[in-house]
């Protein structure tokens, strides 16, 4: 799938399943309802594993698994809904998650900054996105007040 | 005041660019209506019945002249020549054209100011007590914490998307000026029985549609964990916070679906875990919060002030600047000085609004007066802080010279009133129009001081911008079959014992809000006892009284 990886854009082997899909060889993100039904014989399968998970999903079950997966998909079901940064600051900062974190869903270019501040660090931007003009997006705010999952320190302790 | 270095003067000029470049892309059609929207709430761009509104934030109400000459220039340059000051003191601007946003925002960048997250679903202006670092009932300054927070919550890349708006209020006085127990998170300067100074910490506060006053969910957080408690609140908040109704979904319908207890026991389990957990530093150390209070030190109070003989000879020889003193001054903790009240309410203009050329003398007089700055209060007026007594004479005359000097805080028509259908969308019914109705029912001067201390607020719709909950006389505009109509409250406070009021019976028509008013300010008269407040009156004889005298006559 086409994302804005380290600042730029890359088309990687990962494929998005849905629920009832046939599981293509390769690399697959399931959702994670999908994982907690099929999850021995995911395990089976070569490839590599990630999941999908969004806000209504138990962030305490997703770490009892975490070993098992090379990324995660967060899901913005609405750019306006947003507990994933929490759950992205959680993976990074507590259980030390150092996978890959994906944004997915309703993803624009002005909520990158925030994203990639909270320890997201790969994005797949909504249909119709210009992925060329959201590269600028990680630029435009280059002074951060607070310390974040991308810096431990605030900015006061430069002063 | 707290002044830029370069990497705060940097956050705005890039916000500047930025928004710049998002209202370019909306204007070329780059950028949908529904993004844009997000984005321009961010930089506190709302669109409203006649057009864009801008709100600009004002750090817990301080402002230096160089900024409020700046906020005049904005008024004359892109707006109609005024400005409307507001409960959460902040500046709005109702008749910005959307092209020009940028360029005020870059203008208010010149001066240390900026629009950021006064609007949208994120955490908002910091608000604090008009009267911090001047009042004698004071523990500590509450402002270098607004500012602290301040900068922790500009642009805090986790709590961007909330469920909701947030709003928090910081004070270090005996008596709450800032009505910290209506807003999200309430924090209170006090000293726990270890001598040691800290704060008591209120969640879930709030009015709109469901008015709670907020709950205490740790009566002791020291200094140094500000910020991660706070962070634990707001992560709790943005995870567990309703998103699927608009009107369920502040903070306080978390803490009541829960319990306050649940509630913070998931705030204390979160803090714990980011103290023993977290790589990212959140602890405040003293080093960054003695340098924010050396922004905050008090100004270079002369010694002689109190020794001015001038002040005395003409409280007695003026009469009308006698009363002024009494009403719109009130104590300093430096003998010798006053802090003055501008009344943003004179008869016939709406509450809050000031013209630019009021502005400018507002500047001047704080320039030569009150070491160059002043404050918007929660009441929607300005404040002149350090005022010596022996100029005071002079500051009056000024400002009585241009309509700044109503002689009427505190009373009946020192009230708070949102901008109401004239201007917002949202609003059943005019609120300003209430408020002239009030201004001319109770135009005699002897009258209002008759009945002495009584807050009217006044809100044109359910949102309750004008805190209509927490006033003595709580008035709620509502729309029946496409008329005006107003509902009356009475007995709310944000003060100290915080309550909210109680309806008193049917809503009136628009036309006869201001009468009712004074049909229970005539039964007030009627019932009180001697030197009793309105408010104490209401409590004590309770609402039937009151009820009777506006309806028994219909």
């Amino acid at each position: 799938m086409q994302v804005i990886k380290q600042g730029a854009i890359i088309e990687d082997a990962w494929q998005l399943v849905g629920l009832e899909d046939t599981l293509p060889e390769g690399d697959v993100i399931v959702p994670w309802a999908r994982w907690k039904s099929e999850r021995d014989s995911l395990l089976k399968r070569p490839g590599k594993r990630g999941v999908q998970i969004n806000g209504d999903d138990d962030l305490d079950e997703v770490v009892a698994d975490l070993a098992h997966f090379a990324l995660i998909a967060l899901e913005f079901p609405r750019y306006a809904d947003g507990r994933c940064y929490s759950a992205a600051r959680l993976l990074r900062d507590r259980y030390r998650y150092q996978g890959e974190l994906r944004a997915v869903g309703d993803v624009l270019r002005d909520q990158l900054f925030y994203m990639q501040r909270c320890g997201i660090d790969s994005f797949q931007l909504r249909p119709g996105e210009d992925y060329q003009r959201a590269l600028k997006a990680f630029q435009e705010l280059s002074v951060k007040y607070q310390s974040a999952a991308d810096r431990a320190q605030p900015i006061y302790r430069l002063r | 005041m707290y002044i830029y270095d370069e990497y705060d003067q940097k956050i705005v000029d890039e916000r500047v660019a930025q928004f710049r470049d998002q209202t370019q892309r909306f204007l070329a059609g780059q950028l949908g209506e529904a993004e844009y929207r997000t984005l321009r709430l961010m930089n506190g761009l709302y669109i409203q019945t006649h057009g864009p509104m801008l709100r600009v934030a004002i750090p817990y109400g301080l402002l230096s002249t160089k900024q409020l000459r700046m906020l005049a220039h904005i008024a004359r340059k892109y707006d109609k020549g005024f400005g409307h000051f507001t409960t959460r003191q902040n500046i709005q601007y109702h008749w910005p054209k959307l092209e020009t946003v940028p360029d005020i925002l870059a203008d208010l960048a010149s001066v240390e100011m900026h629009a950021i997250q006064t609007s949208g679903n994120c955490i908002r202006n910091v608000t604090s007590d008009h009267l911090a670092g001047v009042c004698a009932d004071e523990l500590e300054d509450p402002r270098p914490y607004c500012e602290i927070i301040r900068q922790w919550s500009t642009f805090h890349p986790e709590f961007c998307y909330l469920p909701r708006k947030f709003k928090i209020a910081v004070t270090g006085a005996e008596k709450d000026r800032a009505a910290t127990q209506v807003h999200d998170i309430g924090l209170h300067l006090h000293r726990n029985a270890q001598g040691e100074i800290g704060f008591e910490v209120l969640v879930g506060g709030g009015l709109g549609r469901t008015p709670i006053i907020g709950e205490v969910v740790r009566s002791f957080l020291p200094k140094k964990h500000l910020l991660s408690y706070l962070e634990a609140i707001l992560r709790v908040y943005n995870r567990f916070g309703r998103r699927d109704n608009l009107y369920k979904s502040r903070i306080k319908i978390l803490v009541k679906a829960l319990g306050v207890e649940e509630f913070t026991r998931q705030v204390e389990e979160e803090w714990q875990a980011i103290l023993e957990t977290s790589p990212v530093n959140l602890e405040l150390d003293e080093r960054e919060i003695t340098r924010i209070k050396a922004f905050f030190t008090p100004p270079a109070y002369e010694a002689s002030a109190a020794a001015d003989t001038s002040f005395t000879a003409q409280l007695q020889a003026n009469a009308s600047f006698k009363t002024w003193v009494k009403y719109n001054t009130v104590d300093h903790k430096v003998p010798g000085y006053r802090a003055v009240f501008v009344s943003l309410k004179a008869p016939g203009i709406p509450p809050g609004d000031m013209t630019a050329e009021q502005m400018d003398v507002a500047a001047d007089l704080a320039d030569r007066y009150s070491f160059g700055e002043v404050r918007i209060t929660y009441n929607q007026n300005m404040l002149l802080a350090d005022v010596k007594q022996a100029d005071l004479f002079e500051v009056w005359q000024t400002l009585k010279a241009n309509r700044l000097a109503t002689p009427n805080i505190g009373t009946v028509t020192d009230l708070i009133c949102c901008p109401g259908l004239d201007f917002c969308s949202l609003a059943n019914a005019r609120s300003q129009n209430v408020a002239r109705q009030i201004d001319e029912v109770f135009d005699d001067l002897d009258y209002l001081y008759d009945l002495g201390e009584v807050q009217v607020k006044i809100s044109g719709c359910m949102n309750a911008c004008g805190h209509h909950h927490v006033g003595h006389i709580g008035l709620l505009g509502v729309e029946k079959k496409g008329e005006e109509w107003y509902q009356i409250s009475l007995g709310g406070s944000a003060d100290n014992q915080a309550t909210l009021g109680e309806v008193l019976g049917p809503s009136v028509p628009i036309d006869e809000a201001a009468k009712a008013v004074k049909k229970i300010l005539d039964v007030y008269v009627k019932q009180r006892l001697d030197g009793e407040r309105f408010l104490d009156t209401y409590r004590r004889v309770g609402k039937e009284p009151f009820k009777e005298g506006v309806y028994a006559s219909h």
